[in-house]
């Protein structure tokens, strides 16, 4: 190996084959941002709302207990798919109110449980919060996660 | 320590130190609340509590980070580093940055995206340090020797400042939010971080073992090389499933399963530079540091990684605490290792005694390092579990946390124990040295 590969042959290889991993990935990137902006997500659906609800799903930091798409923290339950879970996909109506009243139910107080805060939300808030969680899942996930549990 | 300015090291490495304490302290606090629940519910939520855990780690490794820059810089370079006192005024805005964040996060001031929670304003201050510290390395490389240490950790450095930049784009789709995300976490992490970590283990080992730099230097480039190679677009493992194409899953698959060699040729490497070296350096405990960084980083990063990435296996464990054990043994055997080595290392050199303390040092190693792997085993269990409960038989998220129970007991227990070979080491470093170890006049010990 000594004779084969002097240093400098070594650092060019480093450098020119990162170059080019780099720009294939750079490629594949671009062409999985136009997909994801116009195939695997509702893009008119992405509305003011569900923005909004962006939002506040950012501003309580939801996502250091819950998980969404699999990703966050692992305290609390999956959210990618609660919208489903919670009856959606047949009465969008009934889950909306099931969701939000859920929320303000919280904390449960109930000794020995994981406890959500109470964040008080406004109905306004609320509602936002549920149109973003609907539209995460239209979200073309490749059928992730296995079981509507999340 | 041959260069005057090396002791910027000094101040970053106190500063990191007190992070790493509250970092293992708040992990056991949310290690007690996975078990006690209703603990601090109302006063300190569960995503508080994560989050001081998680920024506190990035932080401080960081912080480790700039003060091995620093350190080795001058070494390498042969000069004196650019401006002490633009690293100092770097210093100083990210103390700010990170008592503001800290401070602001108990009292709810933060941003909701996983390890970007930072306001604004502490961003922009990182960038503003960011961009400080790199001008003050840049100048002191540019104008000194190069070496292909200094090479790789400057592009490392400058990668980091880079990718961060994506922390400032968070679009309302919900998709491409997560997508650039992946290019701070990811290409930080499996990404330019190692190229950190390759150089700074090298820079010790040409040190402690004295082996010819031509062959370090060669087998750095070989090895950061296929971290590069296999880690850019290992970056596909992350976009299996949040709404990017299918394609993912193959790329990411095979790429990411070759992540695994940059690991393993660092294990190799390490081994066989110690085994060839002559020189018999009087820091045992920096060795053991070393070491132990490159086998830990071979099973946290790399077999850990392995065990979940291909994307069959990951449609069942994605988001589980199979992830969480991955996360944990990965960071502890990469990079707080790797900072605990080159402190180790330095310190000696930046207080000018020879090496002190090394037995309680080196015990703390194997405490630390036995609790971590205890703490990826229990994890590893639970996720196990978890994946065929949740995930097979579709059972309810939290029934079958409760299920888990026993285990997150288990994981609490090597916390606590981590904690206490934590404080170990920082009394190893900081605590009472013997007054033998005192250098009289210009005697060094062997660099």
């Amino acid at each position: 190996m000594s004779e084969m590969l002097t240093k400098s042959a070594a650092r060019n290889i480093f450098y020119g084959g990162s170059a080019f991993f780099f720009a294939v990935f750079i490629g594949l990137a671009a062409h999985s941002h136009y997909y994801a902006a116009t195939v695997s997500t509702d893009v008119a659906g992405l509305t003011e709302s569900v923005e909004r609800g962006k939002r506040i799903w950012e501003k309580h930091a939801c996502v250091d207990c819950h998980s969404i798409l699999g990703e966050g923290a692992y305290f609390a339950p999956e959210l990618g798919n609660v919208f489903v879970r919670y009856g959606g996909d047949k009465d969008a109506k009934g889950a909306r109110e099931a969701l939000k009243a859920w929320m303000q139910a919280q904390p449960t107080g109930i000794e020995g449980r994981r406890q959500m805060p109470q964040f008080h939300l406004n109905d306004k808030e609320l509602d936002d919060l549920v149109d973003f969680l609907a539209w995460t899942n239209k979200i073309k996930t490749q059928n992730w996660p296995p079981k509507v549990s999340g | 320590m041959k260069y005057e300015s090396q002791s910027i090291a000094k101040w970053y490495w106190f500063v990191a130190m007190a992070l790493f304490a509250v970092q293992v302290t708040v992990g056991v606090l949310a290690g007690y609340v996975y078990v006690a629940p209703n603990f601090l519910s109302e006063l300190l939520p569960f995503n508080i509590i994560r989050m001081l855990h998680t920024n506190a780690l990035i932080v401080w490794l960081l912080l480790g980070f700039f003060g091995a820059a620093y350190y080795l810089i001058p070494e390498e370079s042969e000069r004196e580093i650019y401006s002490p006192k633009l690293a100092y005024l770097q210093l100083v805005i990210l103390v700010i940055g990170a008592g503001g964040a800290v401070v602001g996060y108990l009292f709810r001031i933060h941003e909701g995206r996983e390890f970007l929670e930072q306001p604004l304003w502490v961003k922009l201050g990182i960038i503003v340090a960011a961009l400080i510290f790199l001008f003050n390395i840049s100048m002191t490389v540019l104008a000194g020797r190069k070496t292909a240490i200094t090479n790789v950790l400057l592009l490392g450095l400058w990668g980091i400042a880079v990718f961060f930049l994506f922390s400032l784009y968070n679009p309302a789709n919900l998709v491409l939010d997560k997508m650039y995300w992946w290019w701070v976490v990811h290409l930080w992490v499996e990404g330019v971080w190692e190229l950190v970590m390759a150089s700074v283990l090298a820079f010790i080992l040409l040190k402690l073992t004295g082996v010819d730099r031509e062959v370090v230097e060669k087998w750095l480039y070989v090895i950061v090389a296929t971290s590069l190679f296999t880690g850019v677009l290992g970056t596909g493992h992350h976009y299996y499933w949040i709404g990017t194409p299918g394609y993912w899953q193959w790329i990411g698959s095979i790429f990411s399963s070759l992540e695994v060699i940059p690991f393993f040729a660092m294990v190799v490497f390490s081994f066989m530079m110690v085994w060839k070296g002559k020189r018999d350096h009087p820091n045992k405990a920096a060795l053991l540091w070393s070491l132990g960084c490159a086998v830990l980083a071979f099973f946290g990063a790399g077999v850990w990684g392995f065990m979940h990435t291909l994307h069959p296996v990951n449609y069942y464990t994605h988001g589980t605490q199979v992830t969480a054990a991955h996360g944990h043994l990965a960071f502890f055997g990469a990079y707080v290792a790797l900072n605990l080595a080159i402190m180790t290392y330095a310190f000696p050199h930046l207080l000018k005694r020879s090496p002190y303390n090394q037995v309680l040092n080196m015990a703390s190693f194997w405490v630390m390092t036995s609790a971590m792997a205890f703490m990826t085993f229990t994890l590893t269990f639970a996720g196990a579990v978890q994946t065929h409960l949740q995930r097979v038989l579709g059972m309810n998220f939290m029934e079958v946390q409760d299920q888990l129970a026993l285990f997150y007991w288990m994981r609490l227990g090597s916390g606590i124990v981590v904690v206490l070979g934590a404080l170990m080491w920082l009394y190893a470093m900081l605590g009472p040295k013997a007054a033998s170890t005192e250098l009289a006049g210009q005697a060094a010990p062997a660099e």
